[in-house]
């Protein structure tokens, strides 16, 4: 038998009024796979991680999170809606970056990474704080522990929010455009960390980016997304190497050309 | 004459007394108003089933006038077995009708806060709860303290409606001064000088718990 897959999307669709997002979505990523998520904008790529995070509810289907499913429960061998306590419960595997890092702003940087640690899993605040002081160390920012977030640059945010949603010791990492809202120069430092993380830890990733070479040299797979479906998958070399499909070679071209 | 200073040093003690009932009425209702709108303010957003029980609620106690209101507690809920003393009625009626006012401040501050802050508190799995009391309160509530405080002033000024149920709150003890001597000119004028200067105070402590605030509230 093999290993359940870490995450598993079953014919997932999200829809808007009549506009569909997604459309009978299914993927499954492996435990530790890395798995880039590249396309157009207004693909469904960002709707994909959010649905996971549990911010936006799906129409149709489940999603599973290591054999359980985290939008629905088993009851009476059926599967219905998840309650809070059931969304919760599997969402404690999850962490997420966002583009615009959604720092606490009246939070030090030690206080945002120790906040859901004390407050969700009940840790002690020395407890709490040595692990957030060696997760800020990891990304860098050992020196930056009481700064407030207004006090530090992009990328220095962007890393501060790695290390806090770090400190909920997910099972999968999702990251949606993180370097989006970054200033060119400060792209790179964001970058390494996640690539030293994905080294050191036994992370499962999933990502949203418009960095091709990051996501080329950096993923184990890549899927481009289209109109709300999967265009095309594989891994990256094949995926950007000989894309097989027309929509991928043309929208890879385009992103070339401007880059 | 018409103003005799003998007279208003006679006076002068008796409102004294009176004022200290003016402002513990303030006080009082202005706790209940911050604490009751907050929680009305909080219920709403995280309990979207009362949204519309609240906005009614809230619209009928803005709508109709605070004497009413006064009056009604104090003279109409005995009716039902709630017999509540006049200070108490009155203090009362005005908490629960700032509190209307007030959850409308709040939920303003609570609107301004950007999407993001609520979505990464889902993300790090925090409590509707947590949520509230850690992330969104301490940012909503310094923006919206001159408002608060606004209201505060506003509050302090309706307290002589409280005379109307014969609460001996400054107003009242105004009058009964100037039915007992026929002299209404300096106790009324004394009273207007109260109100006045307490307004200014009070305006010049909120500036002050504003900048503090600002000082304290790194964005």
């Amino acid at each position: 038998m093999t290993e359940q897959p870490m995450v598993r999307f079953e014919n997932v669709s999200k829809r808007y009024g009549t506009l569909t997002v997604l459309d009978e979505l299914n993927l499954e990523i492996a435990r530790g796979e890395k798995v880039s998520v590249i396309g157009p904008s207004g693909s469904g790529k960002t709707t994909v991680l959010r649905m996971l995070m549990t911010l936006e509810t799906i129409n149709d289907g489940v999603i599973w999170v290591e054999g359980e499913p985290l939008t629905h429960m088993k009851k009476n061998g059926k599967l219905v809606p998840a309650d809070l306590a059931h969304i919760r419960r599997i969402r404690a595997k999850i962490g997420m970056v966002f583009q615009s890092f959604n720092l606490f702003p009246h939070m030090t940087a030690m206080a945002n990474c120790i906040e859901a640690p004390m407050t969700v899993l009940g840790m002690k605040r020395a407890e709490a704080e040595a692990r957030a002081a060696e997760l800020l160390d990891l990304v860098g920012l050992s020196q930056k522990k009481d700064h407030y977030p207004s006090q530090l640059s992009g990328g220095q945010q962007q890393r501060v929010a790695i290390a806090r949603a770090l400190a909920m010791r997910p099972k999968i990492m999702l990251f949606d455009e993180v370097t989006s809202a970054l200033d060119p120069e400060l792209v790179g430092e964001v970058l390494q960390v996640i690539r030293q993380i994905g080294r050191e830890h036994d992370l499962t990733m999933l990502m949203v980016t418009h960095q091709m070479g990051f996501a080329k040299e950096f993923s184990d797979r890549v899927c481009f997304f289209y109109q709300g479906k999967i265009c095309e998958q594989g891994p990256p070399g094949e995926l950007f190497g000989a894309p097989k499909n027309e929509r991928t070679r043309q929208f890879l071209h385009a992103v070339l050309e401007a880059g | 004459m018409i103003w005799d200073w003998s007279f208003t040093l006679e006076i002068l003690p008796v409102l004294a007394q009176a004022a200290v009932v003016s402002v513990e009425a303030t006080l009082i209702s202005f706790v209940l108003a911050a604490t009751l709108g907050l929680v009305l303010a909080v219920v709403r957003i995280a309990v979207p089933r009362t949204g519309w029980t609240i906005s009614v609620l809230v619209e009928l106690i803005r709508s109709t006038p605070l004497l009413i209101q006064i009056f009604f507690i104090y003279f109409v809920f005995p009716k039902f077995g709630l017999v509540l003393d006049a200070f108490t009625a009155g203090v009362l009626a005005i908490g629960i009708h700032y509190a209307a006012y007030c959850s409308e401040v709040y939920r303003a501050g609570f609107d301004n806060i950007h999407r993001g802050q609520w979505e990464a508190s889902i993300a790090l799995n925090l409590s509707a709860w947590t949520t509230f009391r850690d992330i969104i309160i301490p940012q909503a509530i310094p923006p919206i303290v001159p408002a608060l405080g606004n209201y505060l002033v506003a509050l302090f000024k309706e307290t002589p409606l409280l005379s109307a149920i014969a609460v001996m709150e400054l107003m009242q003890t105004a009058k009964i001064i100037g039915s007992d001597t026929f002299r209404y000119t300096e106790p009324i004028t004394l009273v207007g000088l109260f109100f006045l200067a307490m307004s200014l105070v009070s305006a010049a402590l909120i500036r002050a718990l504003e900048r503090l605030l600002n000082r304290r509230t790194v964005r």
